[in-house]
């Protein structure tokens, strides 16, 4: 799997949409803005129906690769894994001869030089892992090994790998990059969900790029509210349909619902508050699998993603 | 308190366990105090701290590389060479997905006609503004935008300034949830971090990657667990195994509706409702870090 490419770019690339024109796979992201607002139970409810239904193969990817919570809820086969690596520069001090190219060159300030100590190193923490300062050293004082970043986890819940993880390495700062090389293991058919982390900034957009459809859970509070129009901004710019389910209802906070209206975004469900579900979750339970009415909204929501 | 301001940052791993509640709910006992909110993908803090903003500055968003089409001579030598994908031939051109593009400058050098260059988007705002609770900083991600991990360095920074000028004893910081890039920004350098986390397996699995993150910096940390009454064998767990890794369990929350109804008043809990036990649980949490504080 660690399949390199032509030169020297290290991701495999097979699934992606624009390469394979006979593409037949509907790809939906869960997002959230806010944290905590019940994606990961969105998008395992959504995964058990689907899976359970079997018109058609459907495939759950964990992207929340910095604390991934959906194999928590499902009972699976582990099948295979892989590490993603990112390959980090060693100078050779002997070799080189200060001239200061790598340095110069470093976008991530992670070259640290010292000429009259004769003391060069890599801050490993620092470095993308882009090849930059190997490339314009005229020493060729630079090598390359690999670091590992994160792991992808594939899991056999009732088909082969219909279930996948990303997990980032505790400690490392490149989760969309462990993300990224996840998305390249998508099926290329039937229904992809991919649980997306919380926010709205490099990691979210790495997974909405890719998606079909941008389903996004939000609660009806102040800030669900905030987190929700920035992630409604993000999704418009980059140019995807979406839709909303509002999680927690019951206490209506009417601005929530006014904006919904307004931008006319729909509502694709709304789950209701109970001390059952939230205790049903807090169990590790899927809540499709446990609620009727639960499984009703999911395929509720699956129509109206369809139409 | 004689000292540099005595910095605290709330973090979670799992996003909605309540860091922003309970940094709401201390704010009334906290005294002198700067507030920096570091959640820059979602600051909510703003929403019931409603500050006057005093002003805003745009920060560096991130660096792209773009192709000038003129000059390109379509080799592709830049495609071979980008290990991000970032670079696609596609209806007869090349082209950056700024997506993609970390902005690492490899093409640029490597072009052999010169065509591409590096363009730097000014997109995060720092935003500055006062409240009653005192000073709040924080910080707002343009859309899609990347260097979230900066621009929590620099709303800490900005809020330590701050703190600082105004002689305050405290810094508390509102972190991102996670245990990446911006997690591990808010981290660094701080004096104590309060995690905060929830009595469900998630909470748990996502507080050990936190404690495994944070256990990489020597800066201490203790726990809040909130809405332990969810499931209490679960929170009982998670005390124990809490207290086997020598770490400090500062209070437990009682789940209770009436923090949302607060929070939908604009209001953080002890202002709402004064008498209210969990009030008390938050002056007893907040006495407790004091405490702590003075220990470290």
């Amino acid at each position: 799997m660690g399949t390199y490419r032509k030169g020297n770019a290290f991701y495999k690339k097979s699934n992606r949409k624009n390469d394979d024109p006979g593409h037949r796979n509907m790809i939906i992201a869960i997002t959230s803005g806010k944290g905590g607002t019940g994606k990961t139970t969105l998008a395992v409810s959504l995964f058990h129906y689907l899976a359970e239904a079997k018109n058609e193969p459907v495939q759950l990817v964990d992207c929340d690769v910095e604390e991934p919570n959906c194999a928590l809820f499902l009972q699976t086969e582990k099948t295979g894994e892989h590490r993603v690596d990112i390959r980090i520069p060693v100078i050779n001090p002997e070799a080189c001869t200060f001239c200061g190219k790598c340095h110069e060159i470093c976008a991530f300030q992670a070259v640290i030089m010292l000429p009259p100590a004769s003391f060069i190193e890599v801050v490993e923490e620092q470095c993308h892992g882009c090849g930059a300062c190997s490339y314009v050293c005229p020493e060729h004082a630079i090598t390359e090994n690999d670091r590992e970043i994160g792991k992808i986890s594939f899991f056999r819940y009732r088909e082969p790998d219909d279930f996948l993880e990303g997990r980032l390495k505790v400690g490392s700062a490149l989760q969309t990059r462990v993300i990224r090389e996840l998305l390249e293991q998508v099926n290329s058919r039937g229904t992809v969900l991919l649980d997306a982390p919380p926010g709205a900034s490099c990691p979210v957009v790495a997974v909405i790029s890719q998606a079909d459809y941008v389903l996004m859970v939000t609660e009806p509070t102040p800030y669900g509210l905030n987190d929700l129009q920035i992630m409604v901004e993000t999704v418009r710019q980059i140019g995807k349909k979406a839709g909303v389910v509002v999680n927690r209802t019951g206490l209506d906070y009417a601005p929530l619902y006014a904006y919904l209206q307004q931008e006319n975004i729909p509502v694709l469900a709304a789950i209701p508050f109970h001390r059952k579900y939230a205790e049903a979750y807090a169990e590790g339970m899927i809540l499709s699998e446990a609620f009727p009415e639960i499984r009703e909204m999911m395929q509720s929501i699956v129509k109206a993603i369809g139409s | 308190m004689n000292r540099k301001p005595f910095e605290i940052v709330i973090l979670s791993g799992k996003g909605g366990t309540g860091k922003t509640s309970l940094v709401a709910a201390m704010a009334g006992f906290t005294g002198n105090c700067v507030f920096a909110d570091c959640d820059v993908d979602a600051a909510d803090l703003h929403l019931i701290f409603q500050p006057q903003l005093l002003k805003e500055e745009l920060f560096p968003s991130g660096s792209k590389a773009v192709i000038d089409q003129q000059d390109c001579t379509s080799c592709g030598v830049c495609m071979d060479l980008c290990r991000f994908y970032a670079i696609q031939f596609s209806h007869g051109q090349y082209a950056i997905d700024p997506f993609a593009c970390e902005g690492c400058g490899l093409c640029v050098v490597a072009c052999p006609a010169e065509a591409i260059r590096i363009e730097e988007n000014h997109l995060n705002a720092l935003v500055y503004s006062h409240s009653r609770f005192g000073s709040l900083v924080y910080g707002r991600l343009g859309i899609g935008e990347e260097n979230s991990g900066k621009l929590v360095s620099e709303v800490r920074k900005n809020a330590r300034e701050k703190a600082v000028q105004t002689g305050a004893d405290w810094i508390l910081v509102d972190g991102p949830p996670g245990i990446g890039c911006p997690a591990i920004s808010s981290v660094t350098g701080a004096d104590l971090v309060i995690a905060v986390t929830e009595p469900s397996r998630s909470g748990w699995h996502d507080l050990e990657r936190l404690l495994e993150m944070t256990g990489k910096f020597k800066t201490p940390v203790g726990v809040v667990i909130n809405k332990y009454d969810l499931r209490e064998e679960m929170s009982e767990k998670i005390e124990k195994a809490l207290e086997q890794r020598k770490l400090p369990v500062l209070g437990k929350i009682p789940y209770e509706e009436k923090v949302v109804q607060a929070l939908v008043e604009g209001k953080s809990l002890p202002e709402a409702l004064p008498d209210h036990p969990l009030t008390g649980v938050f002056r007893e949490i907040w006495e407790k870090i004091e405490r702590m504080a003075g220990d470290i």
